[in-house]
């Protein structure tokens, strides 16, 4: 007897919250984007899982999704650091709240 | 005959074109201007003698033609040729020609020369019409033109203010008169639907049946109104004596001969609408103002002025003769008074024009040697008026008034009032001549006074001769003119002369004129003698009726005081009434206008400008509250994503469950 | 009775991973912890039969993006870090609510689907053939697409992190 499909759905729902908390608990830029790995990290986990327990495993969409999943975010993470080394370099600092001129 | 009638519109046209080309022609073209005038009334002396020629052997004949609808009813106009009109024609055009050639010598050294002759020619073509008019309403816009040259002419020499104040006197005067006129015209189409005057047997004088007894007496009395004051009767008489500042031949045409008879003719056209009762209203008011003005020219000393007032009182005598004798009667002295008082006036105009513009009589004296023509034929002028028997037309004309006044059924008195208008007439008269041409020169200017040329003198004695041969058209022994105008052949019959109903009055009459210059002459053939200045010999026996008489019963003083006090105490009150009442009440408007703009500006800048910049400060301050959720912290942007995610997801599970 | 103990245990590395990534004072441990958070999860990938993604979770994220972080780190410290500086966001008091709703959300949700949990298991191949073969013919256009992403994402991270050129100092025309 495998695991039941809950437990996997229950780690990637606590992954996803420990995500988010520190994202939006963090000043620094850097463990922002950190969480945002854990978040993304979180919903592939959520992918696998379902395709497992799928009536259809041999369409492998899941493992696809994925696999591309993780391709994106690792783009997004290059360019993320880019920008944030490159504000770092215009404003000597990395803290998120110091980057606040697109106010209204 | 159908062709003259088809032609006869152009009697008043050649004058009313030679007016209207003279206006525009520039002032120097002085004999240009009279020429065409002259040749104008020469052309409708011709026309009208021709008319006159074609007429007597048919009868009458009629022109009609319509001039514009309104509604259902049509306007006519057209004209008519028929024994009184034609006689007319010839008499006026005559003398209108006379006159004007009169005028070529007399208006010589005036400015406006050119003005003069227009301004003639513009009466000719008016009086003209009026004569052929077969129309009531025709008749009265010819009658208000003759009116309007009346006022352009009395002020020819505008420049003078009591020129300038005689016109306008005559023209509103005559005004009150034709007030009346109009009422009785509009109560005449009211009552018969039409105002031609024949039509074959539907024009109003021949619906004389239909009209009614007492409309015809309200219309006829009504119509005389006009005739009263455009021929001077009492009590609108007091325009003509002013009337005398305009230049002398305008008197002589327009205040003596033609303009004020046609106050008469105007009778006499409507003759068949006058009723018994009006006609005994047109006797007395004759009768009155015959002896009325006879009275008052005793006592004048200006030469235009006695003549005058003895057109006004020879124009009572003729609504006597209308009322009591018939138009016949009335139109015959008619007739001959045209001839010899334009004669006398022509006279006068000699006498002035001579003496270096003096009119007072007391001033010249001895003028019978040095104006022989003139003098010559004055007299011929003065003996017809006063009616010295036989030759002159005067007596034949007057006597016929007198005869109809004694035989005239509705009361004596009349003829006594005739009676003591000749006595007076001749009285005044011979004074005149007396005080002008006999005696020795008062001034230097009558001492050095010469003959008139021949432009002057040449009418008056053409005139002179007419005054003599007229009367013997209408004599009892040969009544030619009545029976014209009645129709009917005239026998030369001298025994009618000694008709023992005509002869008494004639007797009478001549008897009381022979006293008369007697008298007269005796009075002032001695007085002439002593140098002037002195008090007129009345004066010295009865001072207070001299005085009445001279300062013309203060008629115009009376007037003045009561009338246009009236007038001016109206014309102040409307005045008063426009400026304060209804200026006040436009002031109001504007006040309430101005309140309602300031109301607006007010509404507008409190209500609109306020609400609109309240509602754009809202606008602007909850845009500015509301953009300080973006405060730029990215992590405020994700924490509300998140909470909207959970949102979501709980309304999701919600529906599911 | 294995398969869950092996369940627990990486389920507890991983989570303790990122709790301690979330949580650390020095940016460094945080993203070795977060490294090591990652390798938990594709410790799971394996347990569920899913080779290739484990690995690929392996090669990446361990390989790739922590040491990406870790570069990070070190570049954007410099002057700035003092130790006594705070190191949460001025409202993390906001945050973390926020983070215990949606967790609660989700496993609420997770809860409310009995039929969902009662799924049974297959079983299940993923030869890396087939995974090439899915690839190369039903998800050829987003492979291609994703090749053209990572060109794109390259070439920008290169021209973001560029230092720009010295401006000279005179104002010269």
């Amino acid at each position: 007897m495998t695991t039941p499909l809950a437990n996997y759905l229950i780690l990637a729902a606590l992954l996803f919250g420990i995500g988010l908390a520190g994202a939006l608990a963090r000043r620094n830029a850097v463990l922002v984007l950190i969480g945002l790995e854990l978040m993304l990290n979180a919903a592939n986990l959520n992918f696998i899982a379902f395709w497992r327990f799928s009536p259809h495993p041999e369409m492998l969409t899941g493992l696809m999704f994925v696999l591309f999943s993780i391709a994106i975010a690792a783009a997004e993470v290059a360019v993320g650091l880019a920008l944030v080394i490159a504000i770092y370099r215009h404003r000597r600092t990395a803290q998120l709240d110091r980057f606040d001129s697109l106010k209204g | 005959m159908e062709s003259i009638i088809k032609y006869l519109w152009l009697v008043p046209l050649a004058p009313l074109l030679a007016a209207g080309i003279g206006a525009l022609l520039p002032k120097r073209r002085r004999r240009l201007s009279a020429g065409l005038a002259i040749g104008a009334i020469s052309i409708s002396f011709l026309l009208s003698c021709v008319a006159f020629l074609a007429n007597l052997h048919s009868g009458r004949a009629v022109c009609n033609f319509r001039w514009f609808d309104f509604g259902t009813t049509s306007v006519q106009l057209g004209w008519v040729l028929d024994p009184l009109g034609a006689i007319m024609a010839v008499m006026v055009s005559f003398v209108s020609l006379l006159i004007f050639i009169y005028s070529l010598g007399y208006m010589a050294k005036d400015e406006n020369f050119k003005q003069f002759f227009c301004f003639l020619a513009l009466f000719a073509a008016a009086m003209l019409g009026l004569i052929i008019a077969n129309s009531l309403l025709l008749f009265f816009m010819c009658w208000e033109l003759v009116g309007l040259a009346s006022y352009l002419l009395i002020g020819f020499w505008f420049q003078k203010p009591s020129a300038a104040a005689a016109a306008k006197k005559a023209f509103i005067v005559t005004r009150i008169g034709d007030l009346g006129f109009l009422v009785g015209m509009l109560l005449l189409y009211a009552k018969t639907g039409t105002l031609l005057f024949y039509d074959n047997g539907h024009g109003c004088l021949d619906q004389t049946a239909a009209v009614g007894l007492v409309a015809s007496t309200t219309i006829s009395l009504l119509i005389f109104c006009g005739a009263v004051g455009k021929s001077g009767q009492i009590p609108l008489h007091v325009w003509l004596p002013d009337a005398m500042e305009g230049p002398t031949p305008v008197s002589a045409l327009i205040h003596a001969a033609t303009m004020v008879a046609a106050g008469v003719f105007l009778i006499a056209r409507v003759y068949p609408l006058m009723t018994p009762d009006a006609l005994h209203v047109v006797t007395w008011v004759g009768a009155l103002t015959a002896v009325f003005a006879a009275s008052i020219a005793v006592a004048q000393n200006d030469i235009k002025r006695i003549l005058a007032y003895s057109t006004v009182s020879q124009l009572g005598y003729m609504m006597m003769g209308l009322g009591a004798g018939g138009v016949a009667v009335g139109m015959f002295h008619l007739m001959t008074h045209a001839f010899f008082k334009a004669l006398l006036f022509l006279g006068a105009g000699s006498v002035i024009h001579c003496c270096h513009e003096e009119q007072d009589i007391r001033e010249l004296g001895g003028l019978r040697t040095r104006q022989p023509i003139t003098f010559a034929t004055y007299a011929v002028g003065m003996m017809a008026l006063c009616g010295v028997p036989l030759f002159f037309s005067g007596f034949w004309s007057k006597d016929a008034i007198l005869d109809a006044a004694h035989h005239w059924s509705g009361s004596p008195i009349p003829f006594y009032l005739g009676l003591l208008g000749a006595f007076l007439t001749a009285f005044y008269m011979t004074r005149q001549v007396c005080r002008v041409f006999f005696g020795k020169p008062t001034t230097p200017e009558a001492a050095h006074a010469h003959e008139s040329p021949p432009v002057i003198t040449v009418p008056l004695v053409i005139l002179a001769a007419l005054a003599v041969l007229a009367g013997f058209f209408g004599t009892p022994a040969w009544p030619w003119f009545q029976k014209y105008l009645e129709g009917g052949q005239a026998g030369f019959d001298l025994s009618k002369l000694m008709n023992e109903h005509q002869l008494p009055v004639m007797l009478l009459s001549t008897l009381l004129v022979t006293i008369a210059i007697v008298w007269s002459g005796w009075i002032y053939g001695r007085a002439a003698a002593r140098p002037a200045r002195e008090t007129d010999p009345l004066e010295a026996a009865q001072p207070a009726i001299f005085a009445l008489l001279q300062n013309k019963f203060y008629v115009d003083e009376f007037y003045d005081a009561t009338v246009v006090r009236l007038t001016a105490a109206f014309a102040k009150f409307s005045d008063w009434l426009d400026r304060v009442f209804l200026g006040g009440l436009v002031k109001a408007f504007c006040v309430f206008a101005l309140v309602l703009a300031w109301l607006d500006r007010a509404l507008d800048e409190a209500l609109v400008n306020e609400s609109f910049d309240t509602g754009t400060e809202t606008v602007r301050g909850s845009g500015r509250w509301v953009s300080r959720l973006q405060n730029g912290q990215v992590q405020r942007y994700l924490r509300i994503i998140g909470v909207a995610f959970c949102g979501l997801l709980i309304l999701l599970l919600w529906e599911s469950a | 009775m294995l398969n869950e103990i092996v369940f627990l245990l990486c389920a507890a590395v991983t989570l303790v991973g990122a709790v301690a990534a979330m949580m650390m004072r020095n940016l460094v441990h945080c993203a070795l912890c977060a490294a090591g958070a990652f390798a938990g999860l594709a410790a799971i990938y394996l347990q569920l039969d899913a080779e290739f993604v484990g690995f690929a979770q392996v090669l990446i994220y361990v390989g790739a993006i922590a040491i990406l972080i870790v570069f990070a780190v070190l570049l954007t410290r410099g002057g700035d870090v003092q130790p006594s500086a705070a190191t949460t966001s001025p409202s993390w008091w906001m945050g973390l609510p926020v983070g215990a709703l949606v967790v609660a959300c989700l496993i609420g949700s997770i809860m409310a689907s009995p039929r969902l949990l009662r799924l049974p298991s297959q079983n299940v191949h993923a030869p890396v053939k087939q995974i090439g073969e899915r690839l190369m013919n039903q998800f050829v256009m987003p492979l291609e697409t994703v090749g053209l992403l990572l060109t794109a994402a390259l070439l920008g991270a290169v021209v973001i992190g560029l230092r720009e050129p010295r401006k000279p100092e005179s104002n010269a025309p």
